[in-house]
């Protein structure tokens, strides 16, 4: 795939994609705790979302912040529009913007441990829940 | 190497009517809270990238990072 058909899929899935997060590792596996603190955001609002990790080919990156103007990992678009990295997204979080922005019923901005997220059969949370 | 007293001094010229607090004794890394009416009505990331601006360059380079909040006047 060429810099330019990366960058038309990337611009695609930003635009196809209500909800979707440009991230290091997957939503399983968070590569980076920025990107994991992110996740957690997201899961505490138990709003469904798009993920893509940038890791397995740095062009996915350079690409991406070309057209974001942004230099930063995670990036979080929604309704195609960059709402920020994990800074933005956290003090969006806390002061309930966020949950506005992605149409999430009020969660409580304190309990980002996600308290209804799906208990595993080992009782174990997900890690990005533990590290948000 | 940049103190937190020059970064600061460079937003408060830069931006209209900004007041910026910054720390970051290393000269590589900082950490802002910048206050400016300019910010009203604008999203966080344009508000992050108008103090990014101030940079442009520095930033990744000779200024590895800066964590930054943004806010308008209450």
């Amino acid at each position: 795939m060429s810099e330019n058909q990366l960058r038309d899929a990337i611009s695609e899935a930003i635009t196809d994609n209500e909800i979707i997060l440009f991230m290091k590792g997957t939503p399983e596996q968070p590569a980076c705790g920025f990107s994991a603190r992110t996740v957690g955001v997201m899961q505490a609002l138990d709003v469904s979302f798009a993920s893509v990790d940038i890791l397995p080919d740095p062009r996915i990156r350079q690409e991406l912040s070309a057209l974001s103007q942004w230099p930063t990992i995670p990036q979080l678009f929604v309704r195609g529009e960059l709402v920020g990295g994990c800074d933005i997204v956290m003090e969006m979080y806390e002061s309930g913007e966020l949950a506005g922005l992605v149409g999430a019923e009020a969660a409580a901005p304190a309990a980002p441990e996600a308290p209804d997220a799906p208990v595993g059969q080992d009782g174990l949370l997900q890690p990005e829940n533990r590290l948000a | 190497m940049p103190s937190a007293e020059d970064i600061k001094q460079r937003i408060e010229a830069a931006l209209p009517d900004a007041s910026a607090q910054v720390e970051g004794a290393d000269g590589v890394h900082f950490q802002a809270v910048v206050t400016s009416p300019a910010f009203a009505g604008k999203t966080r990331v344009a508000q992050h990238r108008m103090v990014m601006d101030v940079f442009a360059g520095e930033l990744g380079g000779s200024i590895h990072a800066m964590a930054l909040t943004t806010k308008t006047p209450s």
